[in-house]
């Protein structure tokens, strides 16, 4: 038989997404760099979107096919909001995702997904997708090109791997908002020294459940609230430089 | 292609999995086995194909640039071929890749144009709208396994405000206040963001002029599918316009006056 | 109406015994009801008018159009049922795309006239189907220059330099005569389109009604479009003051 050359449908256009559970918050991150190869294709080209009041979906993989799930995603949300007169809540939207992926499971969207935000018990949740749908709660997750640096990192400070406590004292559960944040930021900065296709910028979103104050944003510049429901959740959101180079 | 000069010349090896990428199968083939389903053809490779496209956003709105040379392999084979195109009243398209691809989306966003205009409800496709159609129509072939193959630029001014966006072959979309396709993309693009980043409000058209003009030449040089003839479109607040086609001086003589490349230092 | 009563009125695919349609004259029937349409064909365009019945006054400004676009270059107005116009619109519409998708070029008037009057005759050939209540004027400008021409019922077209459909017709015919349309320019055509339809109105008769104006020519860039609001106000204008002192 012939060799034949085949059109290959999908590219892969870098950059790196996490996101970080709290108690009574999530934190949902990624740079806006794309690129395809050595090329930076722009250096502003958001991978995190806020869904509801409630929920922010990061993606990272595919960049054609992960915008066209975004606006599936957000289509099916606001066909629920006329139907339910509601948002869709947290775990529902995840189990949405999960149908939306694995519909397409011969032919699948390439792309990693991670959605945070507050469920319907106040707690903050992270949710993790692999590109046909398969997913878990985590209380974090990083995903895209730089992963592999960024959740050894992760699984050392948040879930204290390889860690022993003193004598007598335990490992926190949950870690207070300003400290996470503090890892994001310092997981950006380290990933964009070393992974060349993260870089440019960076974008936090932060969704607060019902009373907690945005105490622990107060370090951090330029944190921008950009919704707040009758409830009291609150979604702010951070934008940062990260190195061009 | 694979981008790791660590993995060139040597043999793939699939069951390691360095970089997370997601193993991708071989897709089974739904479509009908009838007698005749070799005989449906796909766009597998581009045929007649244009080069670069070059865009930048200055203080009045949209410049772009593409020469008119439409290649057939390594073959000048039209050379007065414009590859601007404008769509409605606030709109240039500018497009490599396959040329009769390119017409055929010339003349379906034509179509389209003329659908609205029919309704006559006061209302005209602005760059954003023609943009999302445009992404949509490639992202929906590429995923029939069918795609119109190009890379285009489209630039637009539209109540006050400038667009610029790029889409291609697999439906990929951004925007950025540079953008360049093609070989455009690794040689102009370093010198487009140079010369506009971050004074985008500050550039005049003369000064935009410039900057294209230069980009356009260096690409002359270094471009082997490129032509030394080449039109300037630019849409701003005046609406779109495409100017005659141009050339860049270029100067072939040997080069014993150059100094400073390599290792010649004085 | 001799024609009641016989059986031979029922179906557009029965002739009467001497050899007539009557259901293709009913649809004419629902023509001559409508408020009148004309259009002229001058030297530089084609100008169409409509004499639109607004039968509430509860009813949006502008709303019902029955002048439409079906294409760039072409223009599409008609007296009859307004649902059956704008089908014939879209039809009109769907054979202009299928023209340029054919031979990447602008139809001529002649050629969409042609084809819708293929489809409209083909309503009057089958017992399952009742043939359209309207009479077409399609009108633009094409590579040979401004082109008119009336679809009728029955799906015969004929190629006219000025034309007039609807209740009002005869009077507007007689108007339109004595006009030499061939040295008029569409600015002036607007002005006469104006004032024919404000003539033919019969205020006695009908209640309100709404002038509706569009061109196609060089004034245009050839482009189908509404004539702009001072322009139509002031041929609105112009069409009263004549209409005071007419007789």
């Amino acid at each position: 038989m012939p060799q034949q050359r085949q059109f290959n449908p999908y590219s892969e256009n870098g950059g790196t997404i996490l996101a970080i559970a709290g108690a009574d918050f999530a934190v949902v991150a990624g740079d806006t760099r794309q690129s395809e190869g050595y090329s930076i294709q722009t250096r502003y080209a958001p991978k995190v979107f806020r869904l509801t009041d409630k929920a922010v979906l990061a993606v990272n993989g595919f960049a054609a096919d992960g915008n066209i799930l975004v606006k599936t995603v957000k289509q099916r949300l606001e066909w629920y909001r006329h139907a339910h007169a509601k948002d869709m809540p947290l775990r529902a939207i995840a189990r949405l995702i999960q149908t939306i992926l694995y519909a397409k499971r011969f032919f699948p969207y390439y792309v990693y997904n991670i959605l945070g935000g507050i469920e319907e018990d106040g707690t903050g949740a992270v949710y993790s997708f692999d590109p046909v749908g398969s997913y878990e709660r985590e209380a974090c997750r990083a995903a895209g090109a730089a992963q592999a640096l960024v959740q050894p990192f992760l699984d050392n400070q948040i879930y204290f791997k390889n860690q022993k406590p003193k004598p007598g004292q335990s490992h926190p559960t949950h870690l207070p908002l300003d400290h996470v944040l503090s890892l994001v930021i310092d997981s950006f900065t380290s990933a964009t020294e070393r992974h060349i296709e993260v870089g440019d910028g960076l974008e936090i979103y932060v969704v607060l459940a019902r009373g907690h104050s945005a105490q622990g944003l107060s370090n951090i510049p330029g944190a921008q609230e950009i919704s707040q429901t009758d409830e009291g959740e609150r979604v702010f959101v951070v934008r940062r430089d990260l190195k061009k180079d | 292609m694979d981008h790791f000069p660590t993995n060139w010349g040597r043999p793939r090896n699939d069951t390691v999995d360095a970089y997370n990428t997601y193993p991708l199968h071989q897709r089974p083939d739904w479509r009908p086995k009838d007698s005749f389903a070799d005989g449906i053809q796909r766009t597998q490779q581009p045929i007649v194909t244009g080069t670069s496209v070059l865009a930048i956003k200055y203080k009045d709105g949209i410049m772009m640039a593409a020469d008119n040379l439409a290649s057939y392999g390594s073959l000048a084979r039209f050379k007065d071929i414009q590859r601007l195109h404008v769509v409605g009243d606030y709109t240039i398209l500018g497009a490599g890749g396959d040329m009769s691809d390119f017409q055929h989306i010339q003349h379906t966003l034509d179509s389209l144009m003329i659908e609205e205009f029919s309704v006559d409800d006061g209302h005209k496709l602005g760059p954003p709208e023609i943009y999302e159609y445009l992404s949509r129509l490639m992202y929906g072939r590429r995923s029939e396994m069918n795609p119109l193959w190009n890379s285009i630029l489209v630039g637009g001014f539209k109540d006050g405000k400038s667009f610029l966006g790029y889409v291609d072959l697999l439906g990929t979309t951004y925007s950025a206040s540079t953008l360049a396709t093609g070989y455009g993309s690794m040689i102009a693009q370093p010198l487009l963001r140079k010369a506009v980043e971050g004074r985008e409000h500050l550039i005049t058209e003369e000064e935009a002029r410039e900057i294209i003009k230069t980009s356009m030449k260096v690409l002359f040089y270094r471009d082997a599918r490129s032509l030394n003839k080449y039109q300037i479109g630019t849409i701003t607040a005046a609406g779109p316009k495409i100017y005659e086609a141009q050339s860049s001086e270029t100067e072939w003589s040997f080069a014993e006056g150059i100094r400073g490349y390599g290792a010649q230092t004085q | 109406m001799t024609s009641i009563g016989t059986g031979y009125d029922l179906s557009s695919s029965t002739y009467s015994p001497d050899g007539r349609i009557f259901q293709v004259e009913y649809a004419n029937k629902a023509v001559e009801n409508s408020g009148t349409t004309i259009a002229l064909r001058v030297k530089d365009g084609v100008v169409f008018a409509v004499e639109k019945l607004v039968h509430s006054k509860l009813l949006v400004p502008e709303s019902n159009r029955r002048i439409q676009t079906i294409d760039r270059h072409i223009g599409l107005a008609t007296a009859g049922l307004l649902a059956d116009g704008r089908h014939l619109a879209n039809r009109a519409r769907d054979e202009a795309l299928n023209w340029r998708d054919m031979y990447r070029s602008p139809p001529t008037v002649k050629a969409v006239a042609d084809r819708v009057g293929q489809y409209v005759q083909a309503y009057t050939l089958y017992s399952s189907v009742r043939p359209f209540g309207v009479s077409a004027i399609l009108g633009g400008v094409d590579k040979d220059g401004p082109a008119l021409f009336v679809v009728e019922p029955s799906g015969v077209f004929y190629g006219y330099n000025g034309a007039a459909v609807g209740k009002g017709r005869t009077l507007a015919k007689t108007e339109l005569e004595k006009l030499k349309i061939s040295e008029l320019s569409t600015r002036q055509a607007v002005m006469e389109a104006a004032r024919i339809i404000y003539l033919v109105h019969d205020d006695a008769k009908d209640k309100e009604f709404e002038l509706e104006l569009s061109w196609v020519g060089d004034e245009t860039d050839g482009h189908h479009v509404q004539v702009p609001r001072d322009l139509a106000a002031e041929a609105e204008r112009l069409a009263k003051a004549a209409v005071e002192t007419f007789e």
